[in-house]
């Protein structure tokens, strides 16, 4: 009943107020949970640590770190407005996409077919997002840049590896710039009566995301079940994904009074977005795989730096998902 | 002057940007000792890049050599090489049998000032570098107290390969290794044989999957 209350006085505060009281409760938790991270490592740990104890220590570490600047992003997008938000994703798609072409091999023949998807594709499609030309936006890369791409390189003389050369291209710019460029498009995105609201609507994609990966992540060790799929991940299982849905939908269901859908819809929406974007993780995965690498990023790193794609590979394939799915279902 | 430095800054800046570039330090720290940076030679970019890995305050006496023949026609190139990078012409040609190439050189070196040269001469388009010319040799065995830097840099003949103008955005690295020095006997060939070596060790090898 208490709770009801509260909820009915949470929908009665104004936009901006309510977006205020989301940043605030989220900033709160990360100082609380960085706080206790803090307290934790002063403590005296007497007997030396286990590898695995270290191990997750470390993990978790840079999760929370991650965590950290995802949420300082996610306010920049937000205080920027629709200009900001879109330069501050146009330049995270930039950054991605040349960690990813960095790690394909390309030939000296692709080199005016990377220039077309570096600096015309890429800053074409985030000015459709923020003029809000959805329609074109949806299909410049799929049909237009889908043609583009493989007639520049026609026009480069080398037949070598043709396909393979130009399925890299395209298969980048769709991860790296349309999936990521959906981001902002859900800021951006006019439902009727929840304008100005968009926010929500990413942190909520966000958060249902966040929640199955790492249910997923804890199931996957805790179970030990069989992996689908050995040689490309082993620790990924259906029960453990399963069980990553299952905590996207409790969470999407909790958060449905931040959205525009009712509770169904939330539960629905949130399992489409955090299918999407675990077996997305788990592509990426498979391309690491197949590029020979652990992380995206610069390969000899003494930093240790994991790549900013390692960070926004999920969310490029969660993204276009779930806002076709919202556009489509609700006739936007 | 101020424009050159604003040109430097904005060049070094351009760099980041395309490439991210890094310089890793791997076998002697940034000092400021006299040195002789020798590196690979694959792009015109290659400059830029280990002039952007290196500390602002190491830019300012650290000097590149460019060639006379092609960054002296026109005049943004001259003013790009002269006021921005502080370069040293040399002359790949001898309009004389008894002119010294290397005198410019010689003369930066009791300035003090530190260099940057790419022994190959010209820019390679394998990727093994080409074999090293004499000049590294008696700059050596004339200043023997000058520490030589192997110096690998990685991925650039991506980001703008030999006659292209707009660069590509690749990752690349530039990596630093522990001096070479000229050991006493050492004939030329031996040592222009191991200074080659030497770039090409640091040449970064891809953390593999186990």
């Amino acid at each position: 009943m208490n709770i009801l209350v509260s909820l009915t006085a949470l929908s009665k505060l104004s936009a901006s107020e309510q977006i205020a009281l989301l940043f605030l409760s989220l900033f709160g938790l990360l100082v609380l949970v960085t706080a206790g991270g803090v307290v934790y490592s002063l403590r005296d740990r007497p007997e030396p640590q286990s590898k695995a104890a270290q191990d997750n220590w470390k993990q978790f570490r840079r999760d929370l770190n991650a965590t950290w600047w995802g949420a300082c992003l996610f306010w920049a997008a937000w205080i920027s407005g629709p200009v900001g938000a879109t330069v501050l994703f146009g330049v995270f798609s930039f950054l991605a996409l040349r960690e990813f072409i960095t790690l394909m091999h390309t030939r000296r023949a692709d080199h005016r077919t990377l220039i077309l998807a570096f600096f015309v594709l890429l800053p074409l499609q985030y000015v459709l997002v923020g003029t809000r030309a959805f329609d074109l936006f949806s299909v410049l890369i799929p049909v237009y840049g889908f043609l583009a791409i493989p007639v520049v390189s026609a026009f480069s003389d080398d037949p070598q590896r043709f396909l393979e050369r130009n399925a890299k291209i395209q298969w980048g710019i769709m991860v790296c710039v349309y999936g990521l460029s959906h981001a902002p498009a859900l800021l951006l995105l006019d439902f009727k009566g929840y304008e100005g609201r968009g926010a929500f609507l990413l942190f909520f994609l966000v958060m249902v995301v966040s929640v199955a990966q790492i249910v997923q992540e804890v199931a996957s060790r805790s179970l030990r079940r069989r992996p689908v799929a050995r040689h490309i991940s082993r620790s990924f299982s259906l029960r453990a994904w399963g069980l990553g849905l299952v905590g996207a939908a409790l969470t999407g269901a909790l958060l449905f009074w931040i959205t525009p859908f009712d509770i169904g819809q939330a539960l629905v929406m949130a399992v489409i977005a955090a299918g999407a974007g675990t077996l997305g993780g788990l592509v990426m995965k498979a391309l690491k795989r197949d590029a020979g690498v652990v992380y995206w990023g610069n390969l000899s790193s003494i930093t240790g730096a994991v790549g900013l794609l390692d960070r926004m590979a999920v969310m490029c394939f969660a993204a276009p998902v779930f806002f076709h799915s919202v556009r489509w279902y609700f006739k936007l | 002057m101020y424009l050159a430095q604003a040109a430097g800054l904005l060049l070094a800046a351009l760099a980041r940007l395309i490439t991210g570039t890094q310089g890793h330090w791997k076998g002697c720290p940034p000092t400021a000792e006299q040195r002789i940076y020798f590196a690979n030679h694959q792009s015109h970019f290659d400059l830029v890049l280990i002039w952007a890995a290196l500390p602002g305050e190491l830019r300012a006496v650290t000097r590149p050599i460019a060639a006379r023949d092609y960054w002296t026609t026109g005049r943004f190139k001259s003013w790009l090489t002269a006021a921005v990078f502080n370069a040293i012409y040399v002359s790949r040609t001898r309009a004389t049998p008894d002119d010294d190439p290397l005198e410019p050189l010689v003369g930066a070196l009791q300035h003090g000032d530190s260099l940057i040269i790419f022994p190959e001469g010209t820019r390679a388009n394998k990727g093994e570098p080409q074999a090293f010319k004499a000049g590294l040799f008696h700059l050596a065995a004339q200043f023997p107290d000058v520490a030589l830097i192997p110096t690998w840099i990685d991925n650039v003949q991506r980001v703008m390969p030999k006659g292209e103008v707009v660069p590509v955005p690749i990752l690349c690295t530039v990596t630093f290794g522990a001096p070479v020095r000229l050991l006493p006997g050492e004939d030329k060939r031996a040592f222009l044989e191991r200074a080659r070596a030497a770039v090409l060790a640091q040449r970064p090898v891809a953390e593999r999957v186990a």
